[in-house]
Protein backbone atom coordinates (compact mmCIF):
# COMPACT_ATOMS: atom_id res chain seq x y z
CA UNK A 1 0.00 0.00 0.00
CA UNK A 2 1.29 3.64 -0.53
CA UNK A 3 0.83 6.72 1.00
CA UNK A 4 1.80 10.25 0.91
CA UNK A 5 2.72 11.56 3.71
CA UNK A 6 2.31 15.42 3.48
CA UNK A 7 4.47 18.02 5.87
CA UNK A 8 2.41 21.29 6.64
CA UNK A 9 4.03 24.27 8.00
CA UNK A 10 2.33 27.33 9.22
CA UNK A 11 1.96 30.09 6.44
CA UNK A 12 3.40 33.07 7.89
CA UNK A 13 6.67 33.97 9.71
CA UNK A 14 8.96 31.68 7.62
CA UNK A 15 11.74 34.54 7.90
CA UNK A 16 10.26 35.75 11.51
CA UNK A 17 9.91 32.33 13.39
CA UNK A 18 10.54 29.64 11.19
CA UNK A 19 13.94 27.66 10.73
CA UNK A 20 15.65 30.56 9.04
CA UNK A 21 15.33 32.46 12.21
CA UNK A 22 17.25 29.03 14.77
CA UNK A 23 20.29 28.81 15.82
CA UNK A 24 23.14 27.26 13.77
CA UNK A 25 23.50 24.26 15.73
CA UNK A 26 19.43 23.30 15.38
CA UNK A 27 19.40 24.62 11.60
CA UNK A 28 22.24 21.39 11.53
CA UNK A 29 20.01 18.88 13.39
CA UNK A 30 17.26 19.51 11.80
CA UNK A 31 19.14 19.21 8.42
CA UNK A 32 21.12 16.27 9.19
CA UNK A 33 17.83 14.62 10.81
CA UNK A 34 15.92 14.75 7.48
CA UNK A 35 18.69 13.65 5.36
CA UNK A 36 19.21 10.64 7.59
CA UNK A 37 15.62 10.15 7.69
CA UNK A 38 15.55 10.05 3.61
CA UNK A 39 18.14 7.36 4.00
CA UNK A 40 16.49 5.17 6.24
CA UNK A 41 13.40 4.75 3.95
CA UNK A 42 15.70 4.24 0.71
CA UNK A 43 17.78 1.74 2.81
CA UNK A 44 14.11 0.22 3.85
CA UNK A 45 13.11 -0.11 0.24
CA UNK A 46 9.92 1.87 1.72
CA UNK A 47 10.43 5.40 0.04
CA UNK A 48 8.91 5.97 -3.27
CA UNK A 49 9.68 9.75 -3.44
CA UNK A 50 9.96 12.66 -1.67
CA UNK A 51 9.89 16.66 -2.95
CA UNK A 52 10.37 19.22 -0.66
CA UNK A 53 8.68 22.46 -2.10
CA UNK A 54 9.61 25.66 -2.77
CA UNK A 55 8.31 28.96 0.08
CA UNK A 56 5.01 30.11 -0.48
CA UNK A 57 5.78 32.81 -2.42
CA UNK A 58 6.63 30.91 -5.68
CA UNK A 59 2.74 29.35 -5.63
CA UNK A 60 0.11 30.24 -7.88
CA UNK A 61 -3.48 29.62 -8.76
CA UNK A 62 -3.93 28.75 -12.19
CA UNK A 63 -7.57 28.47 -13.61
CA UNK A 64 -8.62 27.82 -17.41
CA UNK A 65 -9.15 31.23 -18.85
CA UNK A 66 -12.24 31.66 -21.47
CA UNK A 67 -10.21 30.56 -24.01
CA UNK A 68 -8.73 27.42 -22.35
CA UNK A 69 -5.45 29.78 -21.54
CA UNK A 70 -4.02 29.96 -18.03
CA UNK A 71 -5.75 32.59 -15.98
CA UNK A 72 -3.30 32.85 -13.24
CA UNK A 73 -3.43 34.50 -10.17
CA UNK A 74 -1.49 34.54 -6.73
CA UNK A 75 -1.96 31.44 -4.43
CA UNK A 76 -2.59 29.50 -2.46
CA UNK A 77 -5.45 31.09 -0.85
CA UNK A 78 -5.09 33.94 1.59
CA UNK A 79 -7.29 32.34 4.52
CA UNK A 80 -5.12 29.42 4.30
CA UNK A 81 -3.15 28.83 7.53
CA UNK A 82 -0.72 26.58 6.76
CA UNK A 83 0.82 25.14 3.23
CA UNK A 84 2.48 22.02 2.02
CA UNK A 85 5.83 22.38 2.58
CA UNK A 86 6.73 18.72 1.15
CA UNK A 87 5.95 14.93 1.31
CA UNK A 88 6.98 11.73 1.29
CA UNK A 89 5.53 8.57 -0.81
CA UNK A 90 6.04 5.56 1.02
CA UNK A 91 5.19 1.77 0.06
CA UNK A 92 4.29 -0.41 3.22
CA UNK A 93 2.48 -3.38 4.13
CA UNK A 94 0.19 -2.11 6.46
CA UNK A 95 -1.44 1.37 7.40
CA UNK A 96 0.35 1.20 11.15
CA UNK A 97 4.16 1.14 9.24
CA UNK A 98 2.80 4.60 7.38
CA UNK A 99 1.94 5.69 10.95
CA UNK A 100 5.12 5.25 12.50
CA UNK A 101 6.75 6.79 9.41
CA UNK A 102 5.20 9.97 10.19
CA UNK A 103 5.36 10.73 13.28
CA UNK A 104 9.17 9.87 13.03
CA UNK A 105 8.79 12.66 10.56
CA UNK A 106 6.78 14.77 12.99
CA UNK A 107 9.40 14.80 15.76
CA UNK A 108 12.09 16.48 13.20
CA UNK A 109 14.11 18.57 15.79
CA UNK A 110 13.00 22.10 16.12
CA UNK A 111 14.49 24.78 17.63
CA UNK A 112 16.51 23.64 21.20
CA UNK A 113 16.28 20.35 19.61
CA UNK A 114 12.72 20.08 21.22
CA UNK A 115 10.61 17.76 18.55
CA UNK A 116 8.67 19.86 16.24
CA UNK A 117 5.55 17.42 16.25
CA UNK A 118 4.44 19.07 12.73
CA UNK A 119 0.89 17.63 11.74
CA UNK A 120 2.09 15.28 9.05
CA UNK A 121 -1.21 14.57 6.80
CA UNK A 122 -1.48 10.63 5.64
CA UNK A 123 -3.02 9.85 2.83
CA UNK A 124 -3.53 6.21 0.90
CA UNK A 125 -2.83 6.68 -2.46
CA UNK A 126 -5.44 4.84 -4.87
CA UNK A 127 -4.25 1.76 -6.65
CA UNK A 128 -5.21 -0.87 -9.20
CA UNK A 129 -8.73 -2.63 -8.40
CA UNK A 130 -7.98 -6.23 -6.69
CA UNK A 131 -7.23 -9.03 -9.01
CA UNK A 132 -10.22 -11.24 -9.80
CA UNK A 133 -10.35 -14.40 -8.55
CA UNK B 1 36.76 -7.17 -17.35
CA UNK B 2 35.61 -4.66 -14.41
CA UNK B 3 31.95 -3.06 -14.64
CA UNK B 4 33.52 -0.05 -15.21
CA UNK B 5 35.81 -1.13 -18.44
CA UNK B 6 32.65 -2.50 -19.43
CA UNK B 7 31.14 0.32 -19.24
CA UNK B 8 33.73 2.65 -21.07
CA UNK B 9 34.13 0.14 -23.78
CA UNK B 10 30.48 0.72 -24.22
CA UNK B 11 30.03 4.55 -23.93
CA UNK B 12 33.31 5.29 -26.19
CA UNK B 13 31.67 2.52 -29.01
CA UNK B 14 28.07 3.89 -29.06
CA UNK B 15 28.46 6.89 -31.13
CA UNK B 16 30.95 5.04 -33.91
CA UNK B 17 28.41 2.12 -34.11
CA UNK B 18 25.38 4.48 -34.20
CA UNK B 19 27.55 6.66 -36.86
CA UNK B 20 27.88 3.61 -38.95
CA UNK B 21 24.46 2.09 -38.41
CA UNK B 22 23.29 5.37 -39.42
CA UNK B 23 25.21 5.81 -42.56
CA UNK B 24 24.49 2.66 -43.67
CA UNK B 25 20.39 2.94 -43.23
CA UNK B 26 19.56 6.64 -43.05
CA UNK B 27 16.72 6.17 -40.50
CA UNK B 28 18.63 7.66 -37.08
CA UNK B 29 15.36 6.75 -34.66
CA UNK B 30 15.73 3.20 -35.55
CA UNK B 31 19.43 3.38 -35.36
CA UNK B 32 19.54 4.68 -32.52
CA UNK B 33 17.16 2.16 -30.99
CA UNK B 34 18.89 -0.63 -32.73
CA UNK B 35 22.30 0.48 -31.25
CA UNK B 36 20.76 1.03 -27.49
CA UNK B 37 19.70 -2.27 -27.56
CA UNK B 38 23.25 -3.85 -29.11
CA UNK B 39 24.36 -2.12 -25.84
CA UNK B 40 22.31 -3.61 -23.50
CA UNK B 41 22.45 -7.30 -25.74
CA UNK B 42 26.10 -6.46 -24.75
CA UNK B 43 26.14 -5.36 -20.90
CA UNK B 44 24.48 -8.64 -20.42
CA UNK B 45 26.17 -10.65 -22.43
CA UNK B 46 29.97 -9.78 -22.26
CA UNK B 47 30.33 -9.73 -18.22
CA UNK B 48 28.97 -13.79 -18.57
CA UNK B 49 30.67 -14.74 -22.04
CA UNK B 50 33.87 -12.72 -22.13
CA UNK B 51 34.50 -10.12 -24.50
CA UNK B 52 34.42 -10.51 -27.97
CA UNK B 53 37.61 -10.25 -30.10
CA UNK B 54 36.06 -7.21 -31.65
CA UNK B 55 33.85 -5.41 -29.30
CA UNK B 56 32.43 -2.75 -31.60
CA UNK B 57 32.48 -5.23 -34.55
CA UNK B 58 30.08 -7.11 -32.37
CA UNK B 59 27.95 -3.90 -31.45
CA UNK B 60 27.85 -3.28 -35.23
CA UNK B 61 26.34 -6.88 -36.26
CA UNK B 62 23.87 -7.20 -33.31
CA UNK B 63 22.62 -3.72 -34.07
CA UNK B 64 22.57 -4.67 -38.13
CA UNK B 65 20.34 -7.83 -37.04
CA UNK B 66 18.32 -5.02 -35.04
CA UNK B 67 18.02 -2.73 -38.24
CA UNK B 68 17.54 -5.85 -40.33
CA UNK B 69 14.70 -7.06 -38.07
CA UNK B 70 13.02 -3.47 -37.92
CA UNK B 71 13.12 -2.92 -42.15
CA UNK B 72 11.24 -6.24 -42.19
CA UNK B 73 8.76 -5.58 -40.36
CA UNK B 74 8.41 -2.11 -41.52
CA UNK B 75 8.17 -3.71 -45.18
CA UNK B 76 5.88 -5.82 -44.09
CA UNK B 77 3.75 -3.04 -42.42
CA UNK B 78 3.91 -1.02 -45.62
CA UNK B 79 3.24 -4.04 -47.58
CA UNK B 80 -0.26 -4.69 -45.69
CA UNK B 81 -1.12 -1.01 -45.63
CA UNK B 82 -0.41 -1.46 -49.18
CA UNK B 83 1.82 1.39 -49.66
CA UNK B 84 4.50 1.78 -52.27
CA UNK B 85 8.26 1.11 -50.71
CA UNK B 86 11.66 1.19 -51.67
CA UNK B 87 13.82 -2.28 -51.20
CA UNK B 88 16.37 -1.84 -48.78
CA UNK B 89 19.43 -3.20 -48.79
CA UNK B 90 19.20 -5.29 -46.04
CA UNK B 91 23.38 -5.47 -45.21
CA UNK B 92 24.04 -9.18 -44.80
CA UNK B 93 27.29 -9.12 -46.41
CA UNK B 94 28.38 -6.52 -43.11
CA UNK B 95 31.65 -5.20 -43.48
CA UNK B 96 32.52 -3.36 -40.03
CA UNK B 97 35.97 -2.46 -40.85
CA UNK B 98 34.97 -0.17 -43.52
CA UNK B 99 32.03 0.86 -41.53
CA UNK B 100 34.34 1.67 -38.42
CA UNK B 101 37.04 3.37 -40.57
CA UNK B 102 38.59 5.73 -38.22
CA UNK B 103 38.31 8.81 -40.16
CA UNK B 104 34.83 8.40 -40.48
CA UNK B 105 34.26 7.59 -37.00
CA UNK B 106 34.97 10.85 -35.98
CA UNK B 107 33.52 12.51 -37.91
CA UNK B 108 30.37 10.68 -37.39
CA UNK B 109 30.79 11.21 -33.62
CA UNK B 110 30.65 15.02 -34.55
CA UNK B 111 27.29 14.57 -36.58
CA UNK B 112 25.73 12.85 -34.06
CA UNK B 113 26.98 15.68 -31.04
CA UNK B 114 25.66 18.66 -33.97
CA UNK B 115 22.55 16.18 -34.30
CA UNK B 116 21.22 15.55 -30.70
CA UNK B 117 22.07 19.18 -30.07
CA UNK B 118 19.80 20.50 -33.12
CA UNK B 119 17.86 23.72 -32.23
CA UNK B 120 14.77 22.41 -33.00
CA UNK B 121 15.09 20.42 -29.92
CA UNK B 122 13.92 21.57 -26.26
CA UNK B 123 17.59 21.69 -24.13
CA UNK B 124 16.28 19.18 -21.62
CA UNK B 125 15.55 16.90 -24.83
CA UNK B 126 18.75 18.12 -26.45
CA UNK B 127 20.61 16.68 -23.30
CA UNK B 128 18.80 13.53 -22.96
CA UNK B 129 19.20 12.50 -26.48
CA UNK B 130 22.99 13.23 -26.24
CA UNK B 131 23.58 11.19 -23.04
CA UNK B 132 21.53 8.48 -25.08
CA UNK B 133 22.84 8.76 -28.49
CA UNK B 134 26.20 9.83 -28.50
CA UNK B 135 27.29 8.99 -24.53
CA UNK B 136 25.83 5.48 -24.85
CA UNK B 137 23.84 5.09 -21.60
CA UNK B 138 20.72 3.83 -20.55
CA UNK B 139 17.50 5.59 -20.64
CA UNK B 140 17.30 4.31 -17.10
CA UNK B 141 20.88 5.56 -16.15
CA UNK B 142 19.37 8.89 -17.63
CA UNK B 143 16.19 9.07 -15.86
CA UNK B 144 17.99 8.54 -12.50
CA UNK B 145 20.08 11.28 -13.58
CA UNK B 146 17.35 13.61 -13.85
CA UNK B 147 15.44 11.81 -11.25
CA UNK B 148 12.22 10.75 -13.05
CA UNK B 149 10.85 7.84 -13.32
CA UNK B 150 11.58 5.79 -16.57
CA UNK B 151 9.19 6.15 -19.15
CA UNK B 152 9.03 9.44 -18.98
CA UNK B 153 12.43 9.56 -20.22
CA UNK B 154 11.72 7.32 -22.80
CA UNK B 155 8.56 9.02 -24.40
CA UNK B 156 11.51 12.72 -24.00
CA UNK B 157 13.93 10.95 -25.94
CA UNK B 158 11.41 9.02 -28.35
CA UNK B 159 9.76 12.86 -28.93
CA UNK B 160 13.16 14.10 -29.39
CA UNK B 161 13.98 11.78 -32.17
CA UNK B 162 10.23 12.66 -33.80
CA UNK B 163 11.11 15.84 -34.08
CA UNK B 164 14.76 15.22 -35.78
CA UNK B 165 12.81 12.98 -38.24
CA UNK B 166 10.44 15.40 -38.78
CA UNK B 167 12.58 18.34 -39.34
CA UNK B 168 14.34 16.43 -41.74
CA UNK B 169 17.76 17.39 -40.45
CA UNK B 170 20.38 15.62 -42.96
CA UNK B 171 23.11 12.85 -41.36
CA UNK B 172 25.40 14.97 -42.60
CA UNK B 173 28.02 17.68 -41.45
CA UNK B 174 26.12 21.11 -41.38
CA UNK B 175 27.98 23.60 -43.95
CA UNK B 176 31.37 25.77 -42.92
CA UNK B 177 28.41 28.94 -42.18
CA UNK B 178 26.21 26.82 -40.36
CA UNK B 179 29.14 25.28 -38.39
CA UNK B 180 30.18 27.66 -35.41
CA UNK B 181 26.34 28.41 -34.35
CA UNK B 182 25.89 24.57 -34.54
CA UNK B 183 29.19 24.03 -32.39
CA UNK B 184 28.35 26.72 -29.90
CA UNK B 185 24.49 24.66 -29.28
CA UNK B 186 26.87 21.52 -28.54
CA UNK B 187 28.99 22.92 -26.00
CA UNK B 188 26.23 24.41 -24.34
CA UNK B 189 24.38 21.09 -24.06
CA UNK B 190 27.53 19.69 -22.40
CA UNK B 191 28.02 22.88 -20.24
CA UNK B 192 24.15 22.46 -18.77
CA UNK B 193 25.10 18.63 -18.69
CA UNK B 194 27.61 19.55 -16.53
CA UNK B 195 25.84 22.04 -14.31
CA UNK B 196 22.83 19.43 -13.99
CA UNK B 197 25.35 17.17 -12.53
CA UNK B 198 27.47 19.94 -10.53
CA UNK B 199 25.02 22.19 -9.04
CA UNK B 200 22.09 20.14 -9.28
CA UNK B 201 19.24 22.13 -10.74
CA UNK B 202 16.56 19.77 -8.50
CA UNK B 203 16.10 16.98 -5.94
CA UNK B 204 17.83 17.25 -2.62
CA UNK B 205 21.55 15.98 -3.72
CA UNK B 206 23.92 18.67 -4.65
CA UNK B 207 25.93 16.38 -7.12
CA UNK B 208 25.00 14.33 -9.27
CA UNK B 209 28.60 13.09 -10.43
CA UNK B 210 27.69 10.65 -13.38
CA UNK B 211 26.20 14.03 -15.54
CA UNK B 212 29.13 15.77 -14.77
CA UNK B 213 31.44 13.38 -15.29
CA UNK B 214 29.56 12.35 -18.81
CA UNK B 215 29.92 16.44 -19.32
CA UNK B 216 33.68 16.19 -19.15
CA UNK B 217 34.10 12.63 -21.26
CA UNK B 218 32.11 14.15 -24.06
CA UNK B 219 34.02 17.16 -23.57
CA UNK B 220 37.13 15.30 -24.27
CA UNK B 221 35.63 13.43 -26.77
CA UNK B 222 34.68 16.92 -28.76
CA UNK B 223 38.85 18.36 -27.98
CA UNK B 224 39.96 15.04 -29.21
CA UNK B 225 38.37 15.31 -32.49
CA UNK B 226 38.59 19.56 -32.68
CA UNK B 227 42.21 20.05 -30.95
CA UNK B 228 42.55 23.59 -32.31
CA UNK B 229 39.05 24.73 -30.97
CA UNK B 230 40.28 26.99 -28.08
CA UNK B 231 35.94 27.13 -26.79
CA UNK B 232 35.93 23.41 -26.66
CA UNK B 233 39.21 23.46 -24.69
CA UNK B 234 38.19 26.18 -23.04
CA UNK B 235 35.08 24.32 -22.01
CA UNK B 236 37.18 20.86 -20.77
CA UNK B 237 39.53 23.60 -18.64
CA UNK B 238 36.53 24.98 -17.32
CA UNK B 239 35.08 21.90 -15.99
CA UNK B 240 37.99 20.14 -14.79
CA UNK B 241 38.44 23.17 -12.65
CA UNK B 242 35.50 23.48 -11.73
CA UNK B 243 35.00 19.66 -10.66
CA UNK B 244 38.23 19.99 -8.98
CA UNK B 245 36.45 21.38 -6.40
CA UNK B 246 33.70 19.25 -6.04
CA UNK B 247 34.90 17.49 -2.82
CA UNK B 248 35.37 20.52 -0.82
CA UNK B 249 32.29 22.04 -2.07
CA UNK B 250 30.26 19.99 0.21
CA UNK B 251 29.95 19.21 3.79
CA UNK B 252 29.01 16.01 5.55
CA UNK B 253 24.65 16.74 5.78
CA UNK B 254 25.83 18.08 2.13
CA UNK B 255 25.39 21.82 3.03
CA UNK B 256 27.59 23.56 0.38
CA UNK B 257 30.52 25.40 1.63
CA UNK B 258 31.47 28.61 -0.07
CA UNK B 259 34.87 29.21 -1.84
CA UNK B 260 36.19 31.04 0.93
CA UNK B 261 35.57 28.17 3.78
CA UNK B 262 36.38 25.39 1.36
CA UNK B 263 39.26 23.18 2.63
CA UNK B 264 41.21 23.74 -0.53
CA UNK B 265 43.51 20.46 0.45
CA UNK B 266 40.03 18.37 -0.74
CA UNK B 267 41.26 19.61 -3.84
CA UNK B 268 41.52 17.74 -6.72
CA UNK B 269 45.23 18.46 -7.77
CA UNK B 270 45.43 16.26 -11.10
CA UNK B 271 42.35 18.03 -12.60
CA UNK B 272 43.38 21.27 -11.23
CA UNK B 273 46.95 20.99 -13.74
CA UNK B 274 45.14 19.21 -16.05
CA UNK B 275 42.91 21.94 -16.63
CA UNK B 276 45.51 25.19 -15.95
CA UNK B 277 47.48 23.55 -18.89
CA UNK B 278 44.66 23.34 -20.64
CA UNK B 279 43.58 27.16 -20.18
CA UNK B 280 47.19 28.14 -20.74
CA UNK B 281 47.45 26.40 -24.15
CA UNK B 282 44.09 27.68 -25.32
CA UNK B 283 44.97 31.63 -24.31
CA UNK B 284 47.62 31.58 -26.56
CA UNK B 285 45.62 30.39 -28.90
CA UNK B 286 44.36 34.33 -29.31
CA UNK B 287 40.53 33.89 -30.08
CA UNK B 288 39.16 34.51 -26.61
CA UNK B 289 35.12 33.31 -26.17
CA UNK B 290 33.25 32.90 -23.18
CA UNK B 291 34.11 29.46 -21.97
CA UNK B 292 37.84 30.36 -22.35
CA UNK B 293 37.42 33.11 -20.09
CA UNK B 294 35.47 31.20 -17.57
CA UNK B 295 37.97 29.08 -17.10
CA UNK B 296 40.87 31.54 -16.76
CA UNK B 297 38.13 32.73 -13.45
CA UNK B 298 37.85 29.13 -12.36
CA UNK B 299 42.05 28.61 -12.55
CA UNK B 300 42.67 32.04 -10.96
CA UNK B 301 40.55 30.47 -7.86
CA UNK B 302 42.08 27.34 -8.09
CA UNK B 303 45.74 28.43 -8.30
CA UNK B 304 45.04 30.57 -5.28
CA UNK B 305 45.82 29.32 -1.39
CA UNK B 306 43.07 31.32 0.27
CA UNK B 307 40.69 34.11 -0.82
CA UNK B 308 42.86 36.26 0.58
CA UNK B 309 45.77 35.54 -2.05
CA UNK B 310 43.55 35.61 -5.18
CA UNK B 311 44.20 37.45 -8.08
CA UNK B 312 40.88 39.32 -7.53
CA UNK B 313 41.89 42.86 -9.81
CA UNK B 314 42.02 40.06 -12.42
CA UNK B 315 39.20 38.12 -11.72
CA UNK B 316 36.86 41.34 -11.93
CA UNK B 317 38.78 42.16 -15.22
CA UNK B 318 37.82 38.80 -16.55
CA UNK B 319 34.11 39.32 -15.41
CA UNK B 320 34.41 42.44 -17.30
CA UNK B 321 35.49 40.71 -20.35
CA UNK B 322 32.78 38.22 -20.12
CA UNK B 323 29.60 41.55 -19.31
CA UNK B 324 31.39 42.98 -22.71
CA UNK B 325 30.88 39.54 -24.53
CA UNK B 326 26.91 38.14 -23.48
CA UNK B 327 25.40 40.57 -21.42
CA UNK B 328 24.55 38.32 -18.81
CA UNK B 329 23.69 40.34 -15.27
CA UNK B 330 24.76 37.26 -13.66
CA UNK B 331 27.88 38.04 -14.63
CA UNK B 332 28.07 41.24 -13.35
CA UNK B 333 26.55 40.38 -10.12
CA UNK B 334 29.80 37.66 -10.31
CA UNK B 335 31.69 41.03 -11.04
CA UNK B 336 30.65 42.78 -8.05
CA UNK B 337 31.80 40.24 -5.99
CA UNK B 338 35.09 40.87 -7.30
CA UNK B 339 35.19 44.25 -7.83
CA UNK B 340 33.99 44.62 -3.55
CA UNK B 341 37.11 41.79 -3.22
CA UNK B 342 39.28 44.62 -4.77
CA UNK B 343 37.79 47.79 -3.63
CA UNK B 344 35.80 46.99 -0.72
CA UNK B 345 31.87 46.54 -0.01
CA UNK B 346 30.51 49.73 -0.86
CA UNK B 347 31.79 49.72 -4.33
CA UNK B 348 30.50 46.01 -5.16
CA UNK B 349 26.97 47.67 -3.60
CA UNK B 350 27.28 50.35 -6.05
CA UNK B 351 27.09 47.74 -8.40
CA UNK B 352 24.48 45.85 -7.04
CA UNK B 353 22.64 49.22 -6.89
CA UNK B 354 22.79 49.71 -10.77
CA UNK B 355 21.64 46.19 -11.60
CA UNK B 356 18.84 46.37 -9.08
CA UNK B 357 18.06 49.42 -11.39
CA UNK B 358 18.50 48.02 -14.59
CA UNK B 359 15.62 45.10 -13.40
CA UNK B 360 16.88 41.73 -15.31
CA UNK B 361 17.59 40.79 -12.07
CA UNK B 362 14.88 42.45 -9.62
CA UNK B 363 13.71 40.04 -7.09
CA UNK B 364 16.45 37.10 -7.72
CA UNK B 365 17.82 35.61 -4.87
CA UNK B 366 20.92 35.83 -5.67
CA UNK B 367 21.07 39.54 -6.03
CA UNK B 368 19.73 39.21 -2.15
CA UNK B 369 22.52 36.78 -0.79
CA UNK B 370 25.30 38.89 -2.93
CA UNK B 371 23.68 41.88 -1.54
CA UNK B 372 23.50 40.71 1.94
CA UNK B 373 27.02 39.19 1.97
CA UNK B 374 28.41 42.41 0.70
CA UNK B 375 26.37 44.11 3.86
CA UNK B 376 27.74 41.36 6.28
CA UNK B 377 31.48 42.35 4.91
CA UNK B 378 30.73 45.75 5.01
CA UNK B 379 29.77 45.53 9.14
CA UNK B 380 26.08 45.41 8.99
CA UNK B 381 25.22 42.21 10.37
CA UNK B 382 21.35 42.88 11.30
CA UNK B 383 20.64 43.66 7.64
CA UNK B 384 22.62 40.94 5.98
CA UNK B 385 20.98 39.17 8.47
CA UNK B 386 17.19 39.90 6.94
CA UNK B 387 18.83 39.77 3.30
CA UNK B 388 20.25 36.18 3.55
CA UNK B 389 16.66 35.37 5.42
CA UNK B 390 14.64 36.83 2.36
CA UNK B 391 16.94 35.27 -0.32
CA UNK B 392 16.20 31.87 1.93
CA UNK B 393 12.61 32.41 1.04
CA UNK B 394 13.30 32.60 -2.54
CA UNK B 395 15.94 30.44 -3.59
CA UNK B 396 13.97 26.74 -4.99
CA UNK B 397 17.49 25.02 -3.88
CA UNK B 398 17.57 23.04 -0.87
CA UNK B 399 21.13 23.06 -0.49
CA UNK B 400 20.82 26.38 -0.96
CA UNK B 401 18.38 27.30 1.30
CA UNK B 402 19.68 25.72 3.91
CA UNK B 403 23.37 27.27 3.41
CA UNK B 404 21.29 30.86 2.68
CA UNK B 405 19.05 30.36 6.58
CA UNK B 406 23.20 29.24 7.98
CA UNK B 407 24.90 32.19 6.89
CA UNK B 408 21.63 34.03 8.67
CA UNK B 409 21.65 31.80 11.76
CA UNK B 410 25.77 32.65 11.97
CA UNK B 411 24.72 36.32 12.06
CA UNK B 412 21.84 35.84 14.51
CA UNK B 413 22.87 37.88 18.09
CA UNK B 414 20.61 35.32 19.84
CA UNK B 415 23.44 32.53 18.16
CA UNK B 416 26.06 34.29 19.33
CA UNK B 417 25.02 34.76 22.84
CA UNK B 418 24.33 31.25 22.91
CA UNK B 419 27.15 29.63 21.83
CA UNK B 420 29.19 32.25 23.98
CA UNK B 421 26.99 30.70 26.83
CA UNK B 422 27.95 27.20 26.00
CA UNK B 423 31.71 27.65 26.22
Amino acid sequence: MKYMLMMHAPRTGWETAGIATWPMDDIKAHIGFMKQFAGELQASGELVGAEGLASPEHARIVRAGRNGGPEVTDGPFAEAKEFLAGYWIVDVPATERAYAIAARASAAPGKGGVPLNMPIEVREVMSAPPAEA
Amino acid sequence: MTLDTLQHLLRDAAPQVLGAIVRRYGDFAAAEDAVQEAMIAAAAQWPRDGLPANPRGWLFQVAVRRMTDHVRSESARRKREALAFADVPFGLQVTPHTDLDAAAVGDDTLILLFMCSHPALTRPSAIALTLRAVGGLTTAEIARAFLVPESTMAQRISRAKATIKTSGIPFAMPSAAERDARLDAVLHVLYLMFNEGYASSSGTDVHRTDLSNEAIRLARVVHALLPGDPEVGGLLALMRLTDARRLARTGPDGELIPLDEQDRSLWDRRAIDEGLALTRAVLAHGAVGPYQLQAAIAALHDEATSTDTTDWPQIATLYGLLGLMSDNPMVELNRAIAVAMVDGPPAGLALLDALEADGRLAGHYRLTAVRAHLLERAGQPAAAMDLYRAAAARTTSVAERNYLIMKAARLSPNDEARSAGRE
